[in-house]
C-alpha cells in the first residue's frame, strides 16, 4: 500500500510480542504445574491471587477500555458466590460444576440491572452501581435459607476428599485466570476490542464512526460480571464459607481499583504488573491492615494525577516495549528508511511512536 | 394512623439532615460535572475535627461547627487547588479515581487514629426534649433544629448563587467553563470554592449526624450513598430539588423501617431505584 | 497592537494551522475570510488562548501572550465573542454582562454604556439570556466581551444563523465600539459583509494566509483565488 510514496505494512507483531507469547505459555504451563509441587498454603494463596488478578483483568476492560468506571462490581462477585451456595449446598449441583454457573448468574444480574445503572453515567454511574451491591448484599442478608446476615458454610464439599478440593480448586482457578487473559486479549484484537478502543479514545468519535457505543458498553459491562461472578464462584469454594459483608465486600472493587490504576489503566500488562505490587505491599505490610491501604490509596493517587498511564504505561513509554500485540503498528518504510521503521499505533493512542 | 404520620413527620426531618449531606455533593457535580466519591469519607472526617474541641475542651457541639466548617472549608478549597484540578482534564475516569483513592486513605487513616469504636456527641437534655404539637404527636427538638438548619443553609446557598459574584462565577463555570474562561473566571479557583462550600456543608452534616446517633470511620459510604440518592431523587441542577430529593429519601428510609426492622435502608435505595427507572432526569430538575 | 509570526496549531494529529503570520494596529476593523475549515476560527482561539499554539510567537502590545490561558489573556485586554455566542443559559441578561467583567479591567464599558449601545437590551436585562433572539443574543455576547474593557475584541463569526438585516444591525455596531478605541478581528465568512466592515480583509485556506490588504486594494478575482483556491499551488 502506498500514499504519498511512502510505502508501508501493517504489522501487530513485534519481535518482543513474540517473545511475549512464549512467555504467557511458559507462565501459564508454570502456574497449572503447580498441584505438582507446591504445598496447599502455596496453591490457597495462588487461588487467591488469580481471582484478584482475574477480578483487576475484568475492571481493567469495564474501565480501562469500555470506559465504564464501576465502584460497585462486588455485586457480581457476591451474586457469582451466592449463586454457587445455592446449586452446590441447596439444590446438589457438584461445587466445580457450579462455579461456571455461578458467572452465569452474574451476568445475568448484570443483564437485568442494566436496565437501572445504564441510565447514568460517569460518576453518576460510579456511585450508581454501589447503591446496587449495597441492594444486593442487604437482600441476601434478609434470606435465611442463605444464613442470613451471618452467612453459611459449604458444608457439601466435606463429600470431597480434601487433595481433590484443593488441587481442584486450584485448577479451575488457574483455568479462569488463563482463560480470561486469552479471551481478554482476542477479544480486544477482534472488532469488539477495535471497537472499544474506538470508545476509550473518544466516544463521540467512535459514535460517528458507526460503533454501537451504548450495546458495546452493555456487552463488556456483562462480560466483567460475568467474569466477576466466577471469581466469587472460586474464591468461595476455597474458602468455603460466606456472608453478605464478605461477598458484597467493596473491598473487592477497592483492590481491583487500585491493582489495574498502579498497573497501568487500559492495558492488558497493567493487572499483571498490579497484582504483584498488591500483593508485595501486602507481603511487607503484613501486619499493618490499615497501613497498608493508606500506602495503596496514597500511591494510586499519586499514579492517578501524576503518572496516569500507570506502572506499565512508564516502562513502555521509557523503553518503547509492546510485549501483547494488540495495537497495530504502521511500519513505514521509504521516506524514512534512516531512523529504522517508525511505527505509528492505528488501534491506540494515534500518535507517532518513538524508536 | 397517628402512628403512621409521626413516622413520617420523623422522616421530614431526617430528611433535612440528608440534605446537608447532599447539597454539597449536588455543588460539586453542578460545577464540576465531578462526582466526589470521598464526600462520605470527608464527612465522617468533619466529625471526627469536631471530638477532640468537644472531648478535650468541653466545647459545645453545636460551637465546635463553626471553627470546624471553617477548617473544612480550607481543607476543600486546598484540596481542589493542589490535587482535584489536576485530575480534571480529557479523561473523565481520572477526577473518580482520585476521589476513590482518597476516599479509602481517609477511612484508614481514620481507622488509624481513632480505632473503629463509635463516637457520638452528647447534647444533654436537648437531645431528648420533644414539642408536643397535639394530637399525640410530638416532634423531637434536635431533629426540628436539624431541619431548621437545613432550610437555613439551602437558603442562603441559593442566595449566594443567585446574588453574589462569586455564585455568578459558579453558575457560568457550570454552564460552560471554557466560556467562563474568556470573560477570565479562574476555573480553578471556582473549582476550589465549590469543593470548599460543600466541604463546609458536609462539616454541619457530619457534626449533627454525630449529635443524631453514633459513627465510625467506616460510617463515610453511608452518607455518600445518601447523599447521592438525593441528589439524583431530586434532579439535576437545583438546591431544592435536592432538598426535596432528601426529603423522599429521609421519609422513605423510616417508612420502610417502621414496616420492618432492617428495611429502613434497602427502601430508600428501593425509592432511588424506582426513581431512576421511572424518571431517570429526577422528579425536580429544573426544565432548561 | 497585536503581533503574530509563524503561528503553528493543531488538534492533535491534525495540522490546522501552517506559519500565520498577522497584524492588527490599534484603532482597526480586520476581517478574516476564508472557507469552512481554512483556520480562521483556530487562529482566533489561539489567540484567546482557548488553544495552546505548538510554535510561533503572539505578542499583544510588546508582551508575549502565546503560553496564557483565557482567563489571563482578557486580563490583558484581548476578549473574544465566541462562535455560536455560547451565553450562559443559568443566567440573566444582567448577570451575563456582569460574567464579562470579571477581568477587572476599568474603562469605559459598564452596564450602563454597554445598555446605551443596545438599548434593546436594557429592557431585557431580567430574562434568561437564552429567552431572547438570536440577534438580541449576539448584542449580549457582544457586551459581555466588552465588558472587560478590552483593547482587542475578537469576534467568531457573528452572523452565524442569524437573518440578513439583523447581521446588518449587528455590523453597525462595530464602528462605532473601535471608535472608542478598541480593534476589532472578525472571523466572516459573508465576504462582501467582510469587505464593508473591515480596513484590511486576512483571507485564510487549508491554514495558511493567501492573501491580506485594505478591501480596496484586493480584487474580486484575486479574493476568489485566495478563497476558493482557484489559481494552481
Amino acid at each position: 500500500m502506498t500514499e504519498r510514496g511512502v510505502s508501508y505494512t501493517v504489522s501487530r507483531n513485534t519481535r518482543t510480542s513474540v517473545a511475549a507469547v512464549w512467555l504467557g505459555v511458559a507462565s501459564a504451563l508454570a502456574v497449572l504445574s503447580v498441584p505438582l509441587w507446591g504445598s496447599p498454603a502455596l496453591m490457597r494463596w495462588g487461588v487467591e491471587v488469580m481471582c484478584y488478578l482475574v477480578l483487576a483483568q475484568m475492571w481493567n476492560l469495564m474501565a480501562g477500555y469500555g470506559g465504564l468506571m464501576s465502584v460497585g462490581m462486588q455485586a457480581f462477585v457476591g451474586v457469582g458466590a451466592y449463586s454457587l451456595f445455592i446449586f452446590a449446598q441447596h439444590l446438589g449441583v457438584h461445587p466445580f460444576l457450579a462455579i461456571p454457573l455461578g458467572g452465569v448468574m452474574a451476568a445475568l444480574a448484570a443483564l437485568l440491572t442494566s436496565v437501572l445503572v445504564f441510565r447514568m453515567r460517569g460518576g453518576y454511574f460510579a456511585i450508581g452501581t454501589w447503591v446496587l451491591a449495597e441492594v444486593f448484599r442487604i437482600a441476601f442478608s434478609n434470606v435465611s435459607l442463605l444464613g442470613g446476615g451471618s452467612g453459611q458454610s459449604l458444608t457439601v464439599m466435606a463429600h470431597i476428599d480434601r487433595t481433590t478440593r484443593e488441587i481442584g480448586v486450584y485448577l479451575i482457578a488457574a483455568t479462569v485466570l488463563i482463560a480470561a487473559s486469552v479471551a481478554i486479549n482476542l477479544l480486544l484484537r477482534s472488532r469488539f476490542g477495535l471497537g472499544l478502543t474506538a470508545i476509550r479514545d473518544s466516544e463521540d468519535a467512535a459514535e460517528s464512526q458507526g460503533v454501537d457505543v451504548k450495546a458495546l458498553k452493555l456487552q463488556v459491562y456483562t462480560l466483567a460480571s460475568f467474569g466477576a461472578g466466577l471469581v466469587g464462584a472460586v474464591y468461595f469454594t476455597s474458602i468455603l464459607r460466606i456472608s453478605p459483608n464478605a461477598a458484597f465486600d467493596p473491598n473487592w472493587v477497592v483492590a481491583a481499583v487500585f491493582i489495574v490504576v498502579i498497573g497501568g489503566i487500559g492495558t492488558l500488562e497493567g493487572p499483571v504488573l498490579g497484582t504483584a505490587i498488591f500483593f508485595g505491599l501486602r507481603w511487607l505490610l503484613a501486619d499493618y491492615g490499615t497501613w497498608y491501604w493508606l500506602v495503596m490509596g496514597a500511591v494510586a493517587v499519586g499514579v492517578v494525577v501524576f503518572a496516569p498511564a500507570g506502572l506499565w504505561g512508564y516502562v513502555r513509554a521509557r523503553w518503547d516495549l509492546q510485549l501483547l500485540p494488540l495495537q497495530r503498528r504502521l511500519i513505514l518504510s521509504a521516506r524514512q528508511p534512516q531512523r529504522g521503521a517508525r511505527t505509528l499505533e492505528l488501534a491506540g493512542k494515534t500518535e507517532v511512536g518513538r524508536t | 394512623m397517628i402512628e403512621w404520620l409521626d413516622t413520617i413527620i420523623q422522616g421530614v426531618l431526617l430528611g433535612g439532615l440528608y440534605a446537608l449531606f447532599a447539597i454539597g455533593l449536588s455543588i460539586t457535580y453542578g460545577v464540576m460535572r465531578v462526582v466526589n466519591i470521598g464526600h462520605g469519607d470527608f464527612l465522617v472526617l468533619a466529625a471526627y475535627l469536631a471530638l477532640w474541641p468537644v472531648m478535650q475542651m468541653q466545647l459545645n457541639p453545636f460551637l465546635a461547627i463553626l471553627p470546624v466548617a471553617a477548617l473544612m472549608f480550607c481543607l476543600g478549597y486546598s484540596l481542589q487547588r493542589i490535587l482535584l484540578n489536576r485530575t480534571i482534564g480529557p479523561n473523565p475516569l481520572a477526577p473518580l479515581l482520585a476521589t476513590f483513592g482518597l476516599s479509602i486513605i481517609l477511612r484508614n487513616g481514620l481507622q488509624q487514629v481513632f480505632h473503629s469504636d463509635s463516637r457520638s456527641f452528647q447534647i444533654g437534655a436537648l437531645g431528648t426534649d420533644s414539642i408536643a404539637v397535639g394530637g399525640g404527636i410530638a416532634i423531637g427538638l434536635f431533629p426540628l433544629i436539624v431541619f431548621a438548619t437545613a432550610i437555613a443553609l439551602t437558603v442562603l446557598v441559593s442566595l449566594l448563587f443567585t446574588h453574589t459574584r462569586i455564585g455568578i462565577a459558579l453558575r457560568a463555570t457550570s454552564d460552560d467553563a471554557e466560556t467562563a474562561g474568556l470573560m477570565g473566571i479562574r476555573a480553578r479557583h471556582t473549582y476550589g470554592i465549590a469543593l470548599a462550600i460543600s466541604f463546609a456543608l458536609i462539616a454541619v452534616g457530619g457534626v449533627f449526624a454525630g449529635i443524631r446517633t453514633t459513627f465510625t470511620p467506616e460510617s463515610g459510604p453511608a452518607a455518600l450513598l445518601y447523599a447521592f440518592e438525593a441528589v439524583v431523587i431530586g434532579g439535576m441542577g437545583s438546591l431544592w430539588g435536592t432538598f426535596a430529593g432528601a426529603v423522599i429519601l429521609g421519609v422513605a428510609q423510616t417508612l420502610g423501617a417502621k414496616i420492618a426492622i432492617g428495611i429502613g435502608i434497602l427502601a430508600g435505595h428501593l425509592v432511588f431505584l424506582a426513581v431512576l427507572f421511572f424518571k431517570p432526569t429526577g422528579l425536580f430538575a429544573r426544565t432548561l | 497592537m497585536l503581533r503574530v509570526r509563524n503561528l503553528v496549531a493543531r488538534y492533535g494529529d491534525f495540522q490546522a494551522l501552517f506559519g500565520v503570520d498577522f497584524d492588527a494596529a490599534k484603532g482597526q476593523i480586520v476581517a478574516l475570510i476564508g472557507a469552512n475549515g481554512a483556520g480562521k476560527s483556530t487562529f482566533l482561539r489561539s489567540i484567546a488562548g482557548l488553544m495552546p499554539s505548538k510554535g510561533g510567537e503572539i505578542r499583544f502590545q510588546n508582551e508575549d501572550i502565546g503560553a496564557l490561558a483565557a482567563d489571563e489573556v482578557v486580563r490583558r485586554g484581548v476578549s473574544m465573542v465566541p462562535e455560536g455566542r455560547r451565553l450562559f443559559r443559568s443566567l440573566t441578561v444582567e448577570e451575563n454582562l456582569r460574567a464579562g467583567a470579571f477581568a477587572g479591567r476599568a474603562g469605559r464599558w459598564r452596564l450602563e454604556t454597554v445598555f446605551a449601545l443596545f438599548p434593546v437590551l436594557r429592557e431585557r436585562r431580567a430574562n434568561p439570556a437564552t429567552a431572547l433572539s438570536g440577534g438580541q443574543q449576539q448584542m449580549v455576547a457582544i457586551g459581555r466581551a466588552l465588558m472587560s474593557n478590552p483593547d482587542l475584541l475578537l469576534c467568531d463569526e457573528l452572523s452565524l444563523g442569524l437573518s440578513p438585516a439583523v447581521v446588518k444591525d449587528i455590523y453597525a455596531v462595530l464602528p462605532k465600539i473601535r471608535d472608542e478605541g478598541v480593534s476589532i478581528v472578525v472571523v466572516e465568512q459573508d465576504i462582501d459583509m467582510a469587505l464593508k466592515a473591515a480596513d484590511e480583509i486576512y483571507c485564510f485556506m487549508h491554514g495558511r494566509v493567501t492573501l491580506r490588504g485594505a478591501p480596496r486594494d484586493l480584487g474580486r478575482e484575486a479574493i476568489s483565488a485566495a478563497y476558493f483556491g482557484l489559481e494552481d499551488r
